[in-house]
């Protein structure tokens, strides 16, 4: 194990803390940009998905299914050397947010789906006969609904996404594993694998455990009021 | 001017030739009552007034104006409300939210006029204490009379019930129909796909009898409970009246 009980291995990667700073924070602006990209990729095709319209749904389906049984570092790649290649390169940070943003868009729109679906059809057919239109009956009725269905797995798409943020090695990118990479083989940097990997490691575990356990907290705790709340049964389906 | 018309409606649920060619005219203020062996088409039928279910032909007219797939939001929120079998009350918000949710948000009512109405139908409805509670820690009989005065806070015109009291424990059923029966002193126009054949007979103006997506029937209760015409009419209320 290269430099792992070395102190002189420690203390570079200390002298170059900078490196693992600026990766962490380029990881996190990437994966905030890509959230924001993913969730209106989401929102829109996840309704899609639950429309009345076949059209629609077709399209929602094509875009799901595409994207999730194609590798990410395919569609990095694509984009990147296929966007580059014609002319339109959107560069590492734009491909970054782009491909992410795509990528995880195609997993909330089945979290959205899911969680709209988990709503009882009586439930648009009372909204629908009050009279409200599709927007309205989305917005008073139905998602504040699936909200709580919605969440808990979203947290995990959001933690995939931050770790997927590694991906971008793949086109250069300047993200944490990137610039971890490049330390470990760099010309003066260069040797201290263990120490570096394990920094890296401990950095993306203090930003997705967090928020992962968040999540299974939440979803255990959504679940024990909902026995409380629904202990009379939520109407049955007719 | 007929409150509610079918002209010629059919429908189909694929290769289930639902209705069959109905035509139907419901008078302002009339109480009218749907009864017919399950998957008769009564359902089916009280749901295209609403275009719950959108006709495969035929045309519906709601207070004079044809239903169509772009008009139907905004005629259905000016004319009818409706009762579910199974109350489809909104289980996130409390029952004063669930009954002034539409005036509110579609009536643009003012929320202090919206839940003066509110209680004023609770108190129709015999649940004024209930306001705040959320509609899942209510029963079954009393979740449907909330659902029936969130219906009257619309103030629609047109009240369609769907089987109101199917889901209902027997010993619930009573207290929904008291409320309907009160209802049915008002000027609202009611129809009422249901198998209770005492409400039919106190309340109704005019029963039909459908069967195999068609009207085979139509007439006063008397009429129907005295001497009715056809053989499966017979045969039909003589086994669920004991």
């Amino acid at each position: 194990m290269s430099g792992l009980l070395s102190p002189r291995a420690w203390n570079k990667i200390w002298t170059y803390r900078g490196t693992f700073l600026l990766g962490f924070a380029n990881t996190l602006k990437t994966a905030l940009v890509a959230l924001l990209i993913a969730l209106v990729l989401g929102i829109v095709f996840g309704l899609m998905a639950t429309s009345g319209k076949k059209g629609l749904r077709t399209i929602s389906r094509i875009y799901v299914e595409v994207i999730q049984n194609t590798p990410i570092l395919l569609q990095m790649c694509f984009l990147y050397y296929a966007l580059a290649f014609s002319g339109h390169s959107p560069g590492i940070i734009v491909t970054g947010f782009l491909a992410l943003g795509i990528y995880t868009g195609a997993y909330m729109a089945e979290v959205i789906r899911a969680g709209i679906e988990s709503v009882p059809k009586g439930q648009f057919e009372a909204a629908q006969a009050q009279g409200f239109g599709y927007a309205e009956r989305m917005f008073y009725i139905i998602i504040p609904q699936s909200i709580k269905v919605i969440l808990p797995p979203m947290t995990n798409v959001i933690v995939n996404m931050i770790k997927n943020t590694s991906c971008l090695y793949i086109v250069g990118g300047a993200d944490l594993l990137s610039l971890t990479y490049s330390f470990v083989t760099g010309e003066n940097t260069g040797g201290s694998y263990a120490p570096a990997y394990i920094v890296c490691g401990v950095i993306f575990f203090l930003i997705c455990f967090p928020l992962s356990t968040f999540a299974s907290m939440w979803e255990s705790s959504l679940k024990k009021r909902d026995s409380k709340v629904f202990q009379n049964g939520r109407p049955k389906e007719a | 001017m007929a409150m509610i018309k079918l002209e010629n409606v059919n429908k189909n649920f694929g290769d289930l030739h639902v209705l069959k060619d109905v035509n139907l005219e419901v008078e302002e203020g009339e109480k009218l009552v749907i009864i017919g062996p399950s998957g008769s088409g009564k359902s089916t039928t009280v749901r295209c007034m609403n275009f719950l279910e959108v006709p495969s032909s035929g045309h519906v007219y709601i207070n004079g104006t044809e239903l169509t797939t772009k008009n139907k939001t905004k005629v259905i929120r000016d004319n009818t409300s409706m009762v579910f079998q199974q109350f489809n009350l909104y289980p996130h918000m409390t029952v004063l939210k669930n009954l002034t949710i539409g005036p509110i948000k579609l009536q643009h009512k003012p929320k202090k006029e919206a839940e003066e109405l509110a209680y004023h139908y609770l108190d129709i409805v015999g649940l004024k204490d209930k306001a705040d509670v959320y509609p899942t820690t209510l029963s079954g009989g009393q979740q449907q009379r909330i659902a029936i005065a969130r219906a009257l806070c619309s103030q629609s015109k047109i009240i369609l019930f769907d089987e109101p009291t199917s889901a209902l424990d027997p010993e619930t059923i009573q207290e929904v129909l008291d409320v309907m029966i009160k209802l049915a002193k008002e000027s609202i126009t009611m129809v009422v796909v249901t198998h209770e054949m005492g409400f039919a007979k106190q309340v109704a103006d005019r029963v039909i009898f459908m069967e195999d997506g068609q009207i085979i029937e139509s007439g006063t209760p008397e009429h129907f409970f005295n001497n009715p015409e056809s053989e499966r009419v017979k045969q039909f209320l003589g086994k669920i009246i004991r």
